[in-house]
């Protein structure tokens, strides 16, 4: 077994501690249960661009469906706080990448996956991701992170779901990561 | 008080307070390293155990906190929204899900920190949510007998367990750590 994976590049520093970072994840979700009574998350953002994006092409149509059109009975779906928390996940994500010398332009993947194998399942991935995120109501941040730490059978029964999907299907796509 | 319970979750005060807690949740999660794809997929093939490590770690300090806040009489954690069990839904979304995350190598909330780290993977990824989530609502009507399958409203671990939410919230403690300990005892060489 070797060390856990850390930057590539020699002017970056390295990750911190997963244990001191797991606390200051939870400690966060904390705040955001006793600050805004609801936990975290990161899919609504992606679904609410989406169906504003499909809005401008195609208004009546997305109006008309069972499940976006109740978004666009309040005005836009971007007027939710689910939009604002994924912007600061961006900008969050940003400063600390800066700090610590992390920010690169690539395509990240393993020693034997070409830039067009690892973009073609990167559009493969997000599409799944995507999709099963509404279905479950939710992502590793909703359901799995929020929903288990608010103890929630359904939340829990999702977690261990993703690593069985997850642990399935990587002897398929072990091109894309493994030496 | 909490924003949701205030009714001012979705105005421009509440907005402003999700964008300071999703700068928080996203410095951590670069931090954590989860501005990689390679580090996140990792989990999959054992060679790294970070996702576990970070997120079972957010899950027990989080469960702790709010349970203990709640005993203290500090906070009310019923006030928090909690998601109806959806389990057919869920279950087959996880699947679906965890199948995406190895392939795709990134979840909604990573990737973003992946795209602010400058992955071209992750700007491809996130596009492609936006279009995943496009098909699942225009094949809504007929996933509705899925939705349905397992609906049984808000049930929680201590409601199954007929435990109370204290001790259920102790377990997840004591199960992390022996999973911590796991990993460190099979997984040895500098997991810390």
């Amino acid at each position: 077994m070797t060390a856990p994976i850390q930057p590539r590049s020699s002017g970056a520093q390295r990750y911190w501690n997963p244990y001191v970072a797991g606390f200051g994840l939870g400690l966060t979700l904390l705040l955001s249960f006793v600050a805004l009574g609801v936990g975290l998350g990161a899919s609504g953002a992606s679904a609410r661009v989406a169906a504003s994006a499909a809005h401008t092409l195609a208004p009546r149509s997305v109006e008309a469906n069972r499940y976006l059109g109740p978004w666009f009975e309040g005005g836009s779906p971007l007027a939710s706080y689910l939009v604002f928390m994924s912007l600061g996940t961006l900008v969050g994500g940003w400063i600390s990448a800066r700090f610590a010398g992390r920010v690169l332009v690539e395509i990240e993947r393993g020693p034997r996956s070409s830039a067009r194998l690892r973009l073609a399942l990167a559009v493969l991935g997000g599409l799944l991701v995507g999709f099963a995120s509404r279905m479950a109501g939710g992502c590793t941040s909703g359901q799995a992170l929020t929903g288990s730490a608010l103890l929630l059978g359904g939340s829990w029964a999702f977690l261990v779901a993703v690593f069985a999907g997850g642990f399935l299907v990587a002897p398929l796509v072990r091109k894309e990561w493994q030496a | 008080m909490n924003l949701l319970e205030q009714g001012r979750l979705d105005t421009p005060f509440g907005f402003a307070a999700a964008l300071l807690v999703g700068l928080a949740f996203g410095f951590w999660l670069e931090r954590a390293g989860f501005g990689s794809s390679r580090k996140l997929s990792a989990i999959f093939y054992l060679r790294d155990f970070a996702v576990v490590q970070v997120m079972f770690s957010a899950v027990a300090t989080a469960a702790f906190g709010l349970v203990a806040l709640d005993v203290l009489g500090w906070f009310d954690a019923s006030s928090v929204y909690r998601m109806p069990t959806l389990l057919g839904a869920q279950i087959v979304g996880g699947l679906l899900f965890g199948a995406g995350f190895v392939a795709g190598g990134w979840c909604p909330g990573t990737a973003l920190v992946g795209a602010a780290s400058g992955k071209l993977d992750a700007l491809a990824f996130l596009a492609a949510t936006l279009l995943g989530s496009l098909v699942y609502a225009w094949s809504f009507p007929a996933l509705a007998p899925l939705q349905e399958l397992g609906a049984c409203g808000i049930v929680t671990l201590p409601q199954l367990l007929q435990l109370a939410p204290s001790t259920v919230a102790a377990l997840v403690v004591a199960v992390a750590l022996l999973a911590f300990a796991a990993i460190h005892r099979f997984a040895p060489r500098d997991h810390s």
